[in-house]
């Protein structure tokens, strides 16, 4: 059979996670990829989650996707960041033995209905003037289906840069994909590069981890997914060392022998995950940076060291490895490297990850100018999911800034475009507050049971959660009185009145332990949905003050601006708006007041423009 | 969209009344009451008849064609008598012209802004423009429209946004060694922030600069307030028309003296009141003068005054009048003694209470949001979770892009424009 609903090119977080959601819409699926063996591999980091990263990680897992259960299957070290902050920042994350995680992948695609793996490159897309109808690979043969998702990753014109080496490839030891590269330039899409690094791995045995600092696993045993009943591996520690004076130097010495300084490499890196030649020169006057030493693997002694990515030749690298405590006699396995691909400018696409000028055509993951697997994990699941919801005529689903950070992503993506890997950042969510890792079950998974893109399993467990649900909520409800709350020993004033269960909540001072006398048989304190529950209650004030804000934004996004909205004819805009306008083409008001530089002035011209224009039509 | 028409001049009854009338069919208004669209910009004499063929009034009228009028669109003037009638004819016949309505409050400069004529910093810059009468208003006006006080904002939502990073900071990078804590400064940066804020709040408001310094003139029957009160206003050109519906027993007059804005009241009508009931009911309004007046002018009994105001001897020419040991100004308003130290003083006192020129002088909508800013600020200071620190700051953000109209949707241009008199 060579004739599907939807191709998926690309076999890493992205593409697995994009093939799965389409196949569980009930899209007929085939998934494009080098090599079967390398789908679900983690190219760079062996962790999952993180600050903002944790909550892509748990949304994608409530639209029933793969990352969460994977990273579960793999996980042999478990972190929960910001643990002393408020919970809406706090960010799972786990580090995961990179062949579990790898193989929890293919086995959950294995076993998803409508997926068909097929191994080759996708050489060519084939166009019917701008329509995608489907891919040509390099043996020639053509795959026919309604739409394309690209999940090329750095695959996509990617090359290898170590000191003066040089390597067409995607990964190191891989291929890439240079014809397609080239028929994308050609078509007139608006591509650009970008680059990112990994570091050396080192091998484990020959570290000194009697002289390091450890940091262990979290003892409490909390799980990436909730399907997750429990913890499946052993659990392994961490340790952290530094770079010095020593470290800085031979890194100075030598900068002019990685290709970020000769200029070999001209493409924007990460911010906030530069290299260690990155970091050395823009502090200078900092003495040393942390490195965390993660196991990769039960079966395996690498060890990958978090925080020094690095493209400088082989020998300086060692050099500098060496001069770290604790890695003095280390051996390193396999040197770091930087890659630089190929990107679409991702205001070419529309909220739907839809390029705007090829119907039928969407990008999802780095190819989008984004850096993080949990990134590429969740634009793969909506871009999958938008693609066979179009072709099965379902509307797509209704998220927003004030609902999920995968939206929040999309929206910042294909409005502001990127200038450097885009990474998730809790502070890019304005509305956090309602947006955190723990709740990401009862804000997504009903648009992910609408979509019908939920498999038996959560859908079973998601029904008896919300009717757990509403036995708390109807024990929440209870009105009880300040007198009655001393009485069994609160710390709430006798003439605080009466109020309701939530309410009493909302104080510092009561948790819902506190509150079991008045808690019906089965409703245990100390559950996940308890807490999430007590969460909402003590955010609720806060809550309740955005209401006005999101009414606002409601309004503005109300008023639509069609893909042909004359910018141009605007008058009041300044020519600098009218391009960023043009290149973002935001699709309603409250959009164009996100686009960067769109003066309040602006936006009223707008506006009234916008107006006048839906009253013409 | 309709066109729409308005009274461009002052109220009726006036020497001559102006009506605007803008969009497209200004031509047929002009045709059909003038009988005749007259030459581009210049002024043509004409009979305005309506309907029914009967002559309302004889007058000017004047053509522009779009998209070189001040609306963008083509615009009429009619020029007639400024008698209540005709204009109200006038008004009526256009009305009967299909299409055509009576414009809301600011509709004609929200055309010329939609036209791209004028753009909204002009628009509100313009609003204040329009409405100031005395040197004082237009200074400020014209200091609102050269963007101190987005400047002023801007300055703090920089201070902010500073305040904003380093929480950031300890949010999303926590496990990076060199933003784990917020620095020792952030708690002193956030106070300095608070308080700049806070006192721009206190500063003189728009209010006072709009509506006048106001100086009740109180004290028992006979204590000389009325004369005093004329000697003030009356040697001055009233400056706004005096409201109607204002009680017969409270007096307020607004003038310019030395450029300023000032309404003086007189509650002269309270002391011919006998009978229980009402001289409680105009003991209470005089309260309520007292508390409204920014200064109040005392000529009562040494010491009997309200806190802070003026012991005035109003009567100095007068012989048996009663003496004040620490008058602040002794007075004949007959002769005229004394009036000019007393109009220095009150201008003198006045200007300080007024926005200093150049100065940002916040209205009442400006004041809200600032006081909102206010109330975040000092949430966040009181707050040790960063998370819930971030959330006020970002609140306080909130807070000044409205008051920049960053976060500009229908509710600030509907304020904007309901500023405007109709057909300004």
């Amino acid at each position: 059979m060579n004739h599907f609903d939807v191709i998926i090119v690309g076999g890493g977080h992205a593409g697995a996670e994009a093939a799965a959601a389409s196949a569980r819409a009930g899209a007929r699926t085939a998934l494009v990829t080098f090599d079967a063996a390398t789908l679900g591999a983690m190219s760079c980091n062996p962790a999952i989650g993180g600050l903002g990263k944790g909550h892509l990680v748990c949304e994608v897992d409530a639209f029933d996707g793969l990352l969460g259960r994977a990273a579960d299957a793999g996980a042999i070290h478990y972190r929960m960041l910001n643990r002393s902050k408020g919970s809406a920042v706090q960010g799972p994350r786990v580090q995961a033995d990179r062949k579990r995680f790898r193989a929890a992948v293919q086995t959950m695609l294995a076993a998803q209905e409508n997926v068909t793996i097929v191994e080759g490159e996708a050489a060519e897309l084939l166009l019917t003037g701008e329509r995608v109808m489907g891919v040509r690979l390099s043996d020639g043969s053509e795959m026919r289906a309604s739409a394309v998702v690209l999940c090329t990753g750095t695959f996509l014109g990617g090359s290898l840069f170590r000191g003066e080496e040089r390597f067409d490839g995607g990964r190191i030891g891989e291929n890439s994909a240079q014809k397609l590269a080239v028929q994308l330039r050609s078509a007139k899409l608006p591509m650009s590069r970008l680059k990112t690094g990994t570091p050396p791995r080192l091998d484990g045995r020959t570290i000194d981890w009697s002289r390091l600092e450890e940091q262990p696993s979290d003892a409490d045993q909390w799980t990436m997914s909730p399907l997750t009943r429990e913890r499946m591996n052993p659990q392994v520690f961490c340790a952290i060392t530094r770079t010095n004076a020593r470290s800085h130097e031979i890194i100075a010495e030598n900068l002019h022998r990685s290709p970020l300084f000769t200029g070999a490499i001209g493409a924007a890196g990460p911010r906030y995950c530069p290299s260690i030649e990155d970091k050395i020169h823009r502090f200078a006057d900092r003495d040393g940076h942390q490195v965390f030493l993660e196991p990769e693997g039960l079966d395996t002694h690498l060890v990958y060291p978090n925080g020094i990515s690095t493209s400088l030749p082989v020998d300086v690298q060692l050099a500098m490895l060496r001069t770290m405590e604790g890695l003095e006699q280390v051996v390193m396995e396999v040197p770091g490297y930087a890659v630089e691909y190929d990107h679409i400018d991702p205001r070419a696409l529309g909220p739907d990850l839809q390029v705007k000028s090829m119907p039928r055509l969407y990008c999802a993951g780095q190819i989008n100018g984004t850096t993080g697997y949990e990134e590429a994990a969740a634009q793969g699941l909506l871009a999958g999911l938008n693609a066979a919801c179009t072709i099965l005529d379902r509307a797509p689903p209704a998220i927003d800034r004030s609902n999920s950070y995968m939206a929040v992503m999309i929206d910042d993506l294909t409005l502001h475009g990127v200038s450097e890997p885009y990474r998730m950042l809790t502070a890019r969510a304005e509305y956090r507050l309602r947006l955190r890792a723990n709740n990401a079950t009862s804000r997504l998974t009903p648009f992910a049971l609408a979509a019908g893109a939920v498999g038996r399993e959560r859908a079973k467990w998601f029904a008896e959660r919300e009717d757990e649900r509403s036995t708390w909520n109807t024990a929440l409800a209870q009105a009880v009185s300040a007198v009655e709350l001393n009485a069994h020993g609160l710390p709430v004033k006798r003439d605080a009145g009466r109020k309701v269960l939530t309410e009493w909540l909302a104080l510092p001072d009561v948790t819902m332990s506190d509150l079991s006398p008045w808690l019906p048989e089965g409703c245990d304190p100390h559950s996940a949905l308890a807490s999430e529950l007590s969460e909402d209650a003590a955010y609720a004030p806060y809550l309740a003050r955005q209401e006005a804000e999101l009414r606002d934004l409601r309004s503005s996004e109300a008023l639509a601006l069609d893909s042909n909205f004359p910018f141009a004819e605007v008058p009041g805009l300044s020519n600098e708006m009218i391009e960023r306008l043009i290149a973002a083409q935001p699709p309603n008001l409250a959009a164009a007041g996100r686009v960067r530089g769109i003066t309040p002035a602006a936006l009223a011209a707008l506006l009234v423009h916008a107006k006048r224009r839906n009253q013409a039509a | 969209m309709d066109t729409i028409f308005a009274l461009s001049s002052g109220q009726p009854p006036a020497g001559i009344g102006v009506i605007r009338v803008t969009g497209r069919q200004a031509r047929a208004a002009l045709k059909a009451i003038a009988g005749v669209v007259p030459e581009a910009r210049k002024a043509t004499r004409a009979v305005f008849c309506d309907v029914s063929r009967e002559t309302l009034d004889d007058g000017l009228v004047l053509f522009f064609p779009g998209p070189n009028s001040v609306t963008g669109d083509d615009l009429a003037e009619f020029h007639c008598h400024g008698g209540r009638a005709v204009i109200a004819a006038v008004e009526r016949a256009l009305a009967d012209i299909d299409g055509c309505r009576r414009a809301e409050p600011g509709e004609f400069t929200r055309r010329a802004f939609a036209n791209g004529r004028i753009n909204l910093s002009e628009a509100e810059g313009l609003a204040d423009l329009l409405s100031a009468e005395t040197e004082i208003q237009r200074r400020s006006a014209m200091a609102m429209m050269g963007g101190v006080l987005s400047r002023q904002v801007e300055g703090w939502r920089e201070d902010l946004l500073r305040l904003s990073a380093q929480v950031e900071a300890v949010l999303d990078f926590d496990d990076e060694d060199d933003v784990s804590a917020l620095p020792d400064s952030f708690n002193s940066r956030l106070s300095a922030l608070h308080d700049s804020v806070h006192d721009a709040l206190d500063a003189p408001h728009a209010e006072t600069l709009r509506e006048g310094y106001r100086v009740a003139l109180a004290g028992p029957p006979n204590a000389g307030k009325s004369t005093l009160f004329n000697a003030l206003v009356e040697s001055e050109a009233a400056i706004t028309a005096e409201i109607a519906g204002t009680t017969r027993d409270i007096l307020t007059r607004s003038i310019a003296l030395g450029g300023i804005p000032f309404t003086f009241v007189d509650m002269a009508g309270l002391r011919d009141e006998t009978g229980d009931q009402i001289e409680a009911i105009g003991i209470s309004r005089a309260r309520e003068e007292i508390a409204l007046a920014d200064l109040v002018l005392w000529l009562g009994p040494e010491g009997e005054g309200p806190d802070l105001a003026w012991e005035i001897e109003a009567k100095a020419d007068h012989q048996g009048a009663e003496r004040k040991a620490s008058a602040a100004h002794r007075i004949s308003a007959r002769t005229g003694e004394g009036m000019d130290e007393l109009r220095r003083a009150l201008i003198d006192k006045a200007r300080r209470a007024m926005p200093a020129p150049g100065s940002a002088a916040l209205n009442a909508r400006q004041r809200e949001r600032l006081s909102d800013s206010v109330s975040s600020l000092d949430a966040a200071q009181n707050e040790n979770d960063p998370l819930l620190v971030a959330e006020n700051l970002r609140r306080t953000r909130q807070a000044f892009d409205a008051l920049l109209g960053r976060t500009s949707t229908e509710d600030v241009l509907d304020t904007l424009f309901g500023r405007f008199c109709i057909g300004k």
